[in-house]
């Protein structure tokens, strides 16, 4: 094994730490909150446009901020932190080093070099199109360029990743099979592969095209492999927000999941259900058939909502099982009323969870039905959708496990923990309101990606309903809130980075003792220990909810015009 | 514990928690509800899309359009002419930078086959406030049948990104008694 001066071991975990790793997952994870700050921050500044009272921005830098926020946070943010976590879900949940830490800083150049890129070309104006770029419209070529490289970088480190498995797997660092929390990355990096290729198959001919090497992409088929990259990607954030759901669950409340084999089929149901290119993008495009629509997204995506609604019961239901056992037993709810809602990582965790099922799954599903989609498709609704999704589902959980990793990883103690304690639920009720007005927004026809619903300067005019502009400016709020929450992030992380107490390190003379608490608790999972009767009732309401918001939307759908 | 190995080394042979096991029945059946919906849909539904679509080129969807506006215009409105086809004849409605053109004016309870095409970006077709949106790309010509089944003046605002002056770009449809 590699030299001890190389590892230190955590002193509250007994984990076995990999400086070189260590170095790595801090760069990447400071690197991701950076961009969250520039994202968010054009985030606001475009919900504040799209709020008609308000109407910040001309439309030129409106148009320029929404393809920087969508780039920024979407891209950038999400990417560079699930790098740190593959890293920290490998080389230290497994105890081993990382594989060739040389190349895995290639990687994170290239992939801020590619950010970099990208973001001057957007801010130099000549580059509006909205990170999906569709063509015929053209960016400057170093917009696609910087996405290429940034993608490029992301490989290396699922490469670096694949890699720290294999070794630990020869080093003999952990005994048995991987952790599900290892599990869940390596579904994510699996599908980060995929996506990547998809990526590359597009944007290298746009490339080409854009110096004028190549002279025609078809829209349509650009679309549609675009969103083989765009859709896949979505799926590795849901893989890693919910192996990020476990983690925290494990650490924080010591929960063990219900059966493992449940779990890890649930992820393995990601990979295999994938949409492979991903229909539901393309449910009101000319020219594609109704069975292919139905097949793929009924097979692909039912399949993999299957996995989700897994996860989303034996999460809870861990949660309550160990609650339960430490004797919180108190009618359906004593073990949720009794869980640590003052500790933010829990209560991001949590709040991800349930914000990410209600909104951002269930308005998912419906709007990825064949034929309701003709009400949503491009409407604000499509945005409130994945507000809670990435945001509210993504966004919050890796926020949460943020404030495990500052004393895991950086070795200090968070400051201004009263800011820490509400930063979840501020950035959650925030984010909930832009979801839910969007959504609204949307239901009332109001179209995404707009400068000027009152189209004061059309030729022609058009008035939304009353209730569209109120909705505008209720996201307006709401966006405040969501900034607000998004900049306690920020103070409390790098606040606690640059100046949180330190935290004492033992160097690793002793081979690290393996995490013991496992063995501690029962043979399989906690299944045979306990009932969860209260997450099955948070399950049941979940699932009425969804059964009526998908017939009501039939019910809407059925009232206008007919069409075939 | 997640973040550890399963302590149970042979874990896949662990028998399932009923719990869980009476959730993925659940929810696999409503996966087949959903996906049987679709098709039921097609079957007894209103709205589905027919999936009618062509290749064509700017020119050549600019040309039918023309044709169609000599023969069928009613009147003029800010520059743009009004054109009611009649009941059951191919329509069609240009998408470009950034107008809809023409106007269109429909008769109510009669059905049209409604043909869409860009000339130059994607655009979107949202016709409010009856809030149906579909897409609309350069080279491609889709047509779809549709039934206006109330009277009323209609917009269709463009809900794809298409540059500076997408915001600008919307057009009419008439629904007369
Ligand atoms: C302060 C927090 C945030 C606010 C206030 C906010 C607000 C908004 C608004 C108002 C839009 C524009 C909708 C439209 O006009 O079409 C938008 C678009 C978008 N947002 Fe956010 N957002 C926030 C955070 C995030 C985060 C954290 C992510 C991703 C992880 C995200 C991803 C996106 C994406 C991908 C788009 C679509 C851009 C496009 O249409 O090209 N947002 N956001
Ligand atoms: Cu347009
Ligand atoms: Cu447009």
């Amino acid at each position: 094994m590699a030299n001890a001066a190389v590892f230190r071991t955590c002193p509250a975990t007994g984990l076995k730490i990999h400086r070189p790793a260590e170095a790595l997952i801090k760069a990447n994870a400071v690197t991701a909150v950076v961009f969250l700050a520039v994202g968010g921050f054009f985030g606001l500044l475009v919900a504040l446009t799209r709020w008609p009272a308000v109407h910040l921005l001309p439309a030129d830098w409106f148009y320029l901020a929404l393809t920087a926020h969508g780039l920024d946070v979407l891209l950038v943010w999400i990417i560079f932190f699930e790098i740190a976590i593959l890293y920290f879900a490998s080389a230290i949940l497994l105890n081993s080093r990382l594989a060739a830490p040389k190349l895995a800083w290639v990687g994170f150049a290239l992939m801020l070099a590619g950010a970099v890129i990208t973001n001057v070309a957007v801010l130099q104006g000549g580059s509006s199109v909205m990170f999906t770029s569709y063509v015929p419209m053209k960016a400057a070529p170093h917009f696609y360029l910087g996405v290429i490289l940034f993608a490029v970088g992301a490989l290396i480190g699922c490469g670096i990743f694949f890699g720290t498995l294999v070794i630990a797997r020869q080093e003999r660092t952990y005994k048995g099979s991987i952790p599900l929390v290892t599990f869940g990355a390596l579904t994510a990096a699996i599908i980060a592969v995929f996506t990547i290729a998809s990526g590359a198959i597009i944007l290298i001919p746009t490339l080409l095209w854009s110096i004028g090497l190549v002279s025609y992409i078809d829209p349509l088929m650009y679309k549609t492999v675009w969103w083989a990259m765009g859709h896949s990607s979505q799926q590795i954030n849901v893989s890693a927000h919910v192996a990020v759901w476990y983690a925290i669950a494990a650490i924080v409340v010591g929960a063990k999941p219900l059966s493992e084999k449940v779990s890890r089929m649930a992820f393995l149901m990601y990979i295999l259900f994938l949409q492979l290119a991903s229909a539901h993008h393309l449910l009101v495009e000319p020219g594609i058939s109704s069975e292919w629509k139905i097949f793929n997204t009924s097979y692909a995506m039912y399949l993999a909502v299957l996995g989700s609604m897994i996860h989303g019961m034996t999460v809870p239901g861990s949660i309550e099982a160990a609650q339960r056992k430490k004797g919180y037993t108190n009618g359906l709810f004593g073990w949720l009323a009794k869980a640590p809602w003052s500790n933010p990582a829990f209560a991001g965790m949590f709040m991800s969870l349930v914000l990410f099922g209600f909104l951002g799954g269930i308005s998912g599903v419906v709007l990825g039905t064949e034929q309701i989609n003709l009400i949503m498709h491009n409407t604000l609704y499509v945005p409130g959708h994945f507000h809670a999704t990435v945001v509210a589902g993504t966004t919050l959980a890796f926020m949460a496990v943020t404030y495990l990793l500052v004393p895991l990883i950086f070795q200090r103690e968070l400051v201004l923990k009263k800011v820490a304690q509400w930063q979840p639920y501020v950035f959650a009720v925030g984010v909930s309101g832009i979801s839910l007005f969007m959504m609204g927004a949307g239901t009332l026809g109001v179209a995404r990606r707009h400068w000027d619903i009152g189209f004061a300067d059309s030729l022609l005019s058009f008035d939304y309903p009353a209730t569209a502009f109120l909705m505008m400016g209720l996201n307006g709020l709401a966006a405040i809130l969501a900034a607000l929450g998004g900049l306690m992030y920020i103070v409390v992380v790098v606040g606690s980075i640059l100046f949180g107490k330190r935290i004492g390190e033992q160097p690793a003379e002793r081979p690290a003792p393996v995490p013991t608490e496992a063995a501690a608790v029962g043979a399989y999972g906690s299944a045979e220990t306990l009932s969860i009767p209260g997450t099955v009732v948070l399950v049941g309401v979940f699932f009425t909810a969804f059964v009526l918001y998908y017939f009501v939307n039939w019910k809407y759908l059925s009232e206008v015009w007919p069409l075939q | 514990m997640a973040i550890s190995p399963p302590s149970q080394r042979i874990w896949w042979k662990e028998p399932i928690p009923k719990t869980e096991l009476v959730w993925i029945i659940i929810a696999f059946l409503w996966g087949l509800v959903m996906f049987f919906m679709m098709i039921y849909w097609h079957i007894a539904g209103e709205q589905n899309l027919s999936n009618e679509a062509y290749r064509t080129t700017p020119e050549a969807f600019t040309e039918k359009t023309q044709a169609m506006v000599a023969q069928y215009t009613v009147r003029d409105e800010v520059g743009f002419p009004v054109v009611a086809p009649p009941p059951g004849s191919d329509v069609y409605l240009i998408a470009r930078l950034w107008q809809f053109w023409p106007i269109l004016e429909f008769k109510k309870d009669q059905t049209y086959r409604l043909h869409i095409s860009s000339l130059d970006w994607q655009h979107g077709f949202s016709l409010q406030p009856v809030n149906i949106n579909l897409q609309i790309h350069p080279g491609y010509e889709m047509v779809v049948t549709l039934t206006p089944d109330k009277a009323g003046e209609y917009s269709v605002v463009c809900n794809e990104f298409c540059g500076i002056g997408h915001h600008t770009m919307i057009g009419k449809i008439y629904v007369t008694e």
